[in-house]
């Protein structure tokens, strides 16, 4: 630590005064190293590391005060009706008993929330997007086609009428988590259209039933 | 023969580099930390696998497992978006507000309280806002100061990205690089509701939105982890 201070302190001059013996201007780092560690370590074991919040897109539709009186005919819909922690769906239209159409009344099944429930419906009747899918993303992989077409493109394909479009009903009793952990289902899906729609009276009745079952 | 003297060295080393490692290591930590903003409201938000973050200018609406609306409003080093609207809701509604409550309202989160409660809630510390007791933001058709919130800042925020965008695309044709895009610079339009509340409370919220146009929303959600592959 001292050796500017060695060469000083040793030596003699002519005349034999003596000189006062320089003290070492070096300091001892030690505990200040110390210090620093510690402060590094606390604050490394301090910190949390806390997961980013992620964000989940939605376009509702456009408020519009009068219904439209001929409202568009929907190709291969899907409807999921929610209650609480509960989730059921129908394909096509709805049709009451009074009014059954060609298949009969309609009626609710019951999937749920796991892999194997509504992921696996919505893979399975959504395969046709899926697999469109698939290749364009092997044409952009070659770079074959530029990201702006292949959004284009994969649009276009979302937009088909073999493309599975989704409508998302809820009953009073429905959590919050329900309708998101469905949003992100659909996304997972590549589902291009979907839109929560308010529940019919009709289907309020029939879900009410199937909730009983 | 005389004997080669080799000179002693000092056992000790020289600490100075690694006292400016440890200290670079903790001005480093200290630095890029964010601290956790505090919230007035703990809310647990559903798990989903999105990968897009949260914007830094927008209108985010928080709703508690209660259903209570809390409300907030930022835009990246603005702090006059926040300024504005509270002097806005406090032309419509009424009430006064000190330079010093203003002051402090810019530097506040998310809060949740009716505009009558408002000037007595910004003075409190953060734990008494924690402990407050209120109904959160009326948001009935009756009574929907929401509405006013979303509308007046909206209307500040959308000024503010205007500016921030001018500039920027100035900015752009001095240096000769590409111009900004604007869809960029747009508040983005956020809902944090609890997994646990009701959709029936958040469809309130989401209808204030719609009722101003503002179609496309978003929900806040945490990443999986462990997201199990379809």
């Amino acid at each position: 630590m001292a050796e500017m201070a060695e060469s000083g302190g040793g030596g003699h001059d002519k005349k034999g005064k003596k000189r006062a013996k320089k003290s070492s201007t070096r300091v001892d780092m030690t505990p200040m190293v110390d210090l620093a560690f510690l402060l590094l370590t606390f604050f490394v074991l301090t910190s949390t590391f806390a997961p980013k919040p992620k964000i989940i897109s939605l376009t509702y539709p456009a408020k519009i005060d009068e219904p439209l009186a001929d409202p568009p005919k929907l190709y291969n819909g899907l409807t999921f009706v929610l209650a609480k922690d509960r989730i059921f769906y129908y394909t096509g239209q709805f049709f009451t008993k009074e009014n059954p159409g060609p298949n009969g009344p309609t009626v609710l099944t019951e999937t749920d929330f796991g892999p194997q429930g509504a992921r696996k419906l919505l893979a399975d009747l959504n395969s046709f997007v899926l697999r469109e899918k698939k290749g364009l993303d092997m044409d952009y992989q070659n770079k074959k086609i530029d990201s702006l077409t292949y959004a284009n493109q994969l649009k276009a394909v979302k937009e088909t009428d073999d493309a599975l479009k989704v409508l998302i009903k809820t009953d009073d009793t429905a959590l919050a988590g329900n309708f998101i952990d469905l949003l992100d289902e659909l996304r997972i899906a590549e589902i291009g259209l979907m839109a929560p729609v308010p529940i019919t009276p009709e289907e309020l009745l029939l879900l009410k039933e199937s909730i009983k079952k | 023969m005389p004997k080669i003297k080799i000179p002693k060295s000092s056992p000790s080393i020289d600490m100075t580099p690694m006292v400016d490692l440890a200290f670079l290591l903790v001005t480093f930590f200290m630095l890029s930390a964010t601290f956790r903003s505090t919230e007035p409201v703990e809310v647990k938000v559903p798990n989903s696998s999105a990968e897009r973050e949260i914007p830094k200018r927008k209108i985010m609406v928080t709703v508690d497992s209660l259903g209570k609306v809390f409300f907030d409003v930022s835009a990246p080093s603005d702090s006059t978006v926040r300024i504005n609207t509270l002097k806005a809701m406090g032309r419509k509604y009424k009430v006064s507000f000190t330079e010093e409550q203003i002051k402090k309202f810019s530097f506040m989160t998310a809060f949740g309280c009716s505009m009558k409660e408002l000037p007595s809630y910004i003075e409190m510390s953060s734990q008494e806002q924690k402990e407050f007791k209120t109904k959160g933001i009326p948001s009935d058709s009756s009574q929907n100061e929401l509405l006013d919130w979303v509308i007046l800042s909206n209307e500040n925020i959308m000024k503010s990205a205007e500016t921030a965008f001018k500039k920027e695309k100035e900015d752009a044709e001095n240096k000769n690089k590409p111009a900004p895009k604007k869809k960029d610079f747009l508040p983005k339009y956020i809902l944090r509701a609890d997994s646990k509340a009701t959709y029936k409370s958040v469809e309130k919220v989401i209808d204030v939105f719609r009722e101003r146009q503002l179609c496309e929303l978003y929900f806040v959600t945490m990443s999986e982890l462990n997201q199990p592959k379809p």
